[in-house]
C-alpha cells in the first residue's frame, strides 16, 4: 500500500494536477489536443469511453451519481446535456468563457449545449447530416438535385429506377435521429415545455407527426427500401449505398472520407437534408460533442481554461482535420487544410446545415422519448397513420413512469 | 453417487436408511451442533452478498427512483410491481424468454443425449472426440453471439448463401429484421453454446447406468429401443433432472445472445434484458428492483415446477440416496 501511494506520488510527479478528460472513441485526435492543451500548470490525460452513445451516458452517469471526483472533463453527446445539468453533474461555466463560446459557436451548436437558459457544456464540434446521393444514379432520374428536394421527390426517384435510400432505422438512437428530423422539417416538434420535466407537453400527435410518419411508410413500403432497413445503422447504410443499387443517403459527413480509393468516392454528389414537406425548409439532424466540466472536480478552474483551449477555432480545425469530425464555429471552418479534403462546396453545404439543424428536444427525459419513439416507430413497415396517435399516448405515460419502456 | 438400482430398490434402501438414523443419540446431537458450526461462517457469508443485495432490491421496488433525479424519490408501495404486471411488454418478455428456454431445452436435451451417447460409446480417438464436442462451451457467449449474428448477416453472413435452397431462406432474407427470424437466430446461437454443457452432465448420468442391467435386458430379448426407454432413462432420471433444471434456468436468465444480437429489437427482449434496461439503461432504480424481485419469483416457480415434475430428491441427485 505504502509502495502504491508512493509509486502513485511519483506519477503526478512535478507537471503539477493532472486533469483526466473521458473521450468518446476516434482516431486519437482528442488524445493529441490533450496534449496540446496541457500546460505547465496541468497535464492533460484521456480515458476514452465505449464506442456505443448510450453505454457512454451510462458509464458516465454511474460515475457522476456516486461523486467520482476522478473525471475532470468529458466529452458528451448533445442529447445527454439536460439530464446531466438537470441532475447536477456538470459545473457552471463562467460568465466570460460562456459569452466568449456563444460568439465563436454556431447557433444549433448553442441551443444543444444550454439548458435552463443556461450554456453547461461548450460546443467542441458539431456533426450534421446532408443527402448524399450517386451521381450516376441521378443521371437517369428525371430529379433536379441542384433545387431542394423532398423524401417523396428521393423514395420515387429511388422506386422508379431501381435504386435504394439508405437510411438509419434499427431499434436505437439513430432512428430517433431520423424521426426527429423529420418532425422538425415539418414545423413540429416532438415535445413542448420541456422545462415541465415529465410533465411536458408531448406534440407527437400533431399535423408534422403525420407528415413524418407518412415519409417513413412510404420509404418503408417502397421498392427504394432497402432489404436491412429495420436494422439499418450509420455503418450497413454506408454499405448499402455504396452497393450497385446505392442511390440515395442520408448520413453524416464522416461519408466523404468513408470511401478512400474506391470508385465509388468518386461517384458522390451531396445536396442539403431533403425537405418533409414540399415548401418548409428542411431540418437537418444535430450531432457533435460538447465538453462537460465535473461539477465534484477539484481542480474547476483548470478545467475550464483546458475546455476554452480545447474548443478554440484553431483546435477545433486542428481536430477536424484529424478526425473528419466538423468544427462547431464559423471560424473553425475557415482552414486551408480542410478546404483542400472536403472543398468548398461542401464545406458551405455543412456549414448551411449545422445552422439550420435542428437538435433533439432539450430535455432530461431525452432518452424516455427517444426509446419511446423506437418502440411505437419500429419496425418502419408498421408505421402508418395511426403511429402518432400511438406514439403520443405511450409517450405519455413512459414520462409518467407508467409503463415499461 | 447412487449407484445404479430400480427405484423399487431404491425406496427400500431409502426406508431403512430413514430408520436407521431416527432415534437420535448424544453422539449424532454432538455432530450436528459441530456441523452448524462450521457451516455458520458461510451462511453469514452468503447473508452478507446475497440476502442483503435481495432485501435491498426489495425495499428499492417500492419507490419511483431515478438515479438522476435523486431529489424525486417517493415512496409508492406496490405500484411499481401493478404497473410492470399491467404492461403488455412484461408479458410479451416472459412469454419470450418462455419460448426461448422451453425450445432450447427440448432441442438440447434431444442432442445433447445423442452427443452424450456418442462420448460414451464411442471407442476411437476418444478423447479427441469428447474435446472436440466440447468446445462450443469452452466458448465465451458473447463471442459465440457475435460470431452467429455474422453468419446470419444480410451483409456478410453464410447462412443465406448455404441455404438459399431451402424453400423459406431467400438471398435477402433479414434474420434479424422481424421477430421468429431473430428468435430463430437467438436459439440457434444458445443451442451451439450450451448443447455441451447438457451432453456432459447426462454423459455423467449415462456412465452411472450398470452395463450389466442392459446386458441383462438384452438377454431377456429387449430391443435397443426397449433398453434406452426401460432401462437407461429411467436410470438417469436424476441426472436429467439436474440438468434439465440447470440449463432451464439458465436459459431463463438469458441475456448475452440477445445484447449482441437484436439488443432486444424485433420483440425479442428477454425478462432479464427488460430489467437490465430499467435499472442500467434508465436508471429506473425503483422499477428495475420490482423486475429483479418478479424475475427471482418466476426462477424460483421454475426449479420448484421442474423438481416435482420429475419427481426427484434432490438430495439422490447429489448421490446422498
Amino acid at each position: 500500500m505504502v509502495l502504491l501511494s508512493s509509486a502513485l506520488a511519483a506519477c503526478g510527479g512535478d507537471s503539477g494536477t493532472e486533469l483526466i478528460w473521458y473521450t468518446n472513441p476516434d482516431t486519437g485526435g482528442q488524445a493529441k489536443l490533450a496534449e496540446k492543451c496541457s500546460t505547465d500548470d496541468y497535464t492533460i490525460t484521456t480515458q476514452v469511453l465505449p464506442q456505443d452513445a448510450s453505454q457512454q451516458r451510462i458509464q458516465l452517469v454511474r460515475r457522476l451519481a456516486a461523486g467520482d471526483t476522478e473525471i475532470d472533463l468529458m466529452s458528451l453527446d448533445p442529447p445527454f446535456t439536460a439530464e446531466f445539468a438537470e441532475a447536477g453533474y456538470l459545473a457552471d461555466i463562467p460568465d466570460g468563457l460562456e459569452q466568449k463560446l456563444t460568439d465563436q459557436s454556431f447557433e444549433g451548436a448553442v441551443d444543444a449545449a444550454t439548458w435552463e437558459d443556461q450554456m453547461v457544456v461548450a460546443p467542441f464540434w458539431s456533426n450534421t447530416q446532408v443527402l448524399w446521393y450517386r451521381k450516376s444514379f441521378v443521371e437517369k432520374t428525371d430529379l433536379d438535385v441542384s433545387q431542394p428536394v423532398t423524401w417523396e421527390q428521393v423514395i420515387r426517384a429511388a422506386d422508379e429506377n431501381g435504386g435504394k435510400v439508405a437510411v438509419q432505422a434499427n431499434k436505437y438512437e439513430g432512428y430517433a435521429v431520423w424521426i426527429n428530423a423529420l418532425f422538425e422539417g415539418a414545423g413540429g416538434r416532438l415535445v413542448e415545455d420541456v422545462e415541465q420535466g415529465a410533465d411536458a407537453t408531448v406534440t407527437v400527435d400533431s399535423p408534422a407527426g403525420e407528415d413524418a410518419a407518412r415519409v417513413v411508410e412510404q420509404l418503408a413500403s417502397s421498392k427504394a427500401a432497402p432489404a436491412d432497413l429495420s436494422v439499418s445503422n450509420e455503418g450497413t447504410a454506408v454499405a448499402t449505398f455504396g452497393s450497385d443499387a446505392g442511390a440515395f443517403m442520408v448520413n453524416w459527413t464522416f461519408v466523404w472520407t468513408a470511401y478512400g480509393d474506391d470508385p465509388v468516392s468518386k461517384d458522390i454528389g451531396f445536396t442539403r437534408y431533403p425537405r418533409t414537406v414540399e415548401g418548409e425548409e428542411s431540418a437537418p439532424p444535430y450531432g457533435g460533442i460538447g465538453l462537460g466540466v465535473n461539477a465534484a472536480t477539484e481542480s474547476r478552474s483548470e478545467a475550464m481554461s483546458a475546455v476554452e483551449c480545447i474548443t478554440s477555432p484553431e483546435n477545433q480545425a486542428f481536430y477536424a482535420n484529424d478526425s473528419g469530425n466538423m468544427p462547431a464555429s464559423a471560424a473553425g471552418y475557415d482552414d486551408p487544410k480542410l478546404r483542400e479534403t472536403y472543398g468548398q462546396d461542401l464545406l458551405d453545404l455543412f456549414q448551411q446545415s449545422v445552422e439550420a439543424a435542428a437538435p433533439r428536444t432539450v430535455s432530461p427525459y431525452w432518452s424516455d422519448i427517444s426509446l419511446s419513439l423506437q418502440s411505437t416507430w419500429h419496425p418502419p413497415s408498421s408505421v402508418d397513420g395511426q403511429t402518432p396517435g400511438q406514439s403520443a399516448d405511450f409517450m405519455s405515460q413512459a414520462l409518467q413512469a407508467e409503463r415499461l419502456l | 453417487m447412487s449407484t445404479a438400482v430400480s427405484p423399487d430398490q431404491r425406496s427400500t434402501t431409502r426406508k431403512t436408511g430413514r430408520q436407521a438414523r431416527s432415534p437420535s443419540t448424544e453422539r449424532s446431537r454432538a455432530e450436528n451442533r459441530l456441523g452448524l458450526k462450521l457451516v455458520a461462517p458461510a451462511v453469514v457469508l452468503m447473508l452478507l452478498v446475497t440476502a442483503y443485495p435481495m432485501l435491498q432490491a426489495l425495499y428499492l421496488s417500492l419507490f419511483r427512483y431515478r438515479l438522476t433525479n435523486p431529489d424525486d424519490r417517493q415512496f409508492i408501495g406496490f405500484d411499481n410491481y401493478v404497473t410492470a404486471l399491467s404492461d403488455q411488454l412484461f408479458w410479451q418478455d416472459l412469454w419470450n424468454t418462455v419460448v426461448i428456454m422451453v425450445v432450447t431445452v427440448a432441442v438440447e436435451l434431444v442432442i445433447g443425449f445423442a452427443f452424450a451417447m456418442v462420448m460414451h460409446r464411442v471407442i476411437f480417438a476418444r478423447g479427441v472426440i469428447r474435446t472436440s464436442i466440447l468446445i462450443p462451451y469452452g466458448i465465451i457467449t458473447v463471442v459465440s453471439a457475435f460470431a452467429w449474428q455474422f453468419a446470419f448477416s444480410l451483409n456478410n453472413g453464410f447462412v443465406n448463401g448455404w441455404f438459399s435452397w431451402l424453400p423459406w431462406i431467400a438471398a435477402d432474407t433479414n434474420w434479424f429484421g422481424d421477430h421468429w427470424h431473430a428468435m430463430f437466430a437467438i436459439m440457434v446461437s444458445e443451442i451451439w453454446k450450451t448443447t455441451p454443457f447438457m451432453a456432459l452432465l447426462l454423459l455423467a448420468g449415462l456412465s452411472q447406468v450398470s452395463e450389466d442391467m442392459i446386458e441383462a435386458a438384452k438377454v431377456d430379448g429387449a430391443t435397443w429401443w426397449q433398453r434406452l426407454w426401460k432401462v437407461i432413462l429411467p436410470n438417469m432420471r436424476a441426472a436429467i433432472m439436474v440438468a434439465v433444471l440447470f440449463r432451464a434456468l439458465d436459459a431463463f436468465r438469458i441475456f448475452d445472445n440477445i445484447f449482441v444480437m437484436t439488443k432486444g429489437a424485433q420483440e425479442t427482449e428477454s425478462s432479464s434484458f427488460l430489467t437490465y434496461r430499467q435499472v442500467i439503461e434508465q436508471f429506473q432504480l425503483g422499477m428495475g428492483s420490482a423486475l429483479s424481485v418478479l424475475l427471482f419469483l418466476s426462477v424460483l416457480v421454475l426449479a420448484y415446477g421442474i423438481v416435482k415434475l420429475f419427481r426427484v430428491d434432490l438430495s439422490q441427485a447429489r448421490g446422498e440416496g
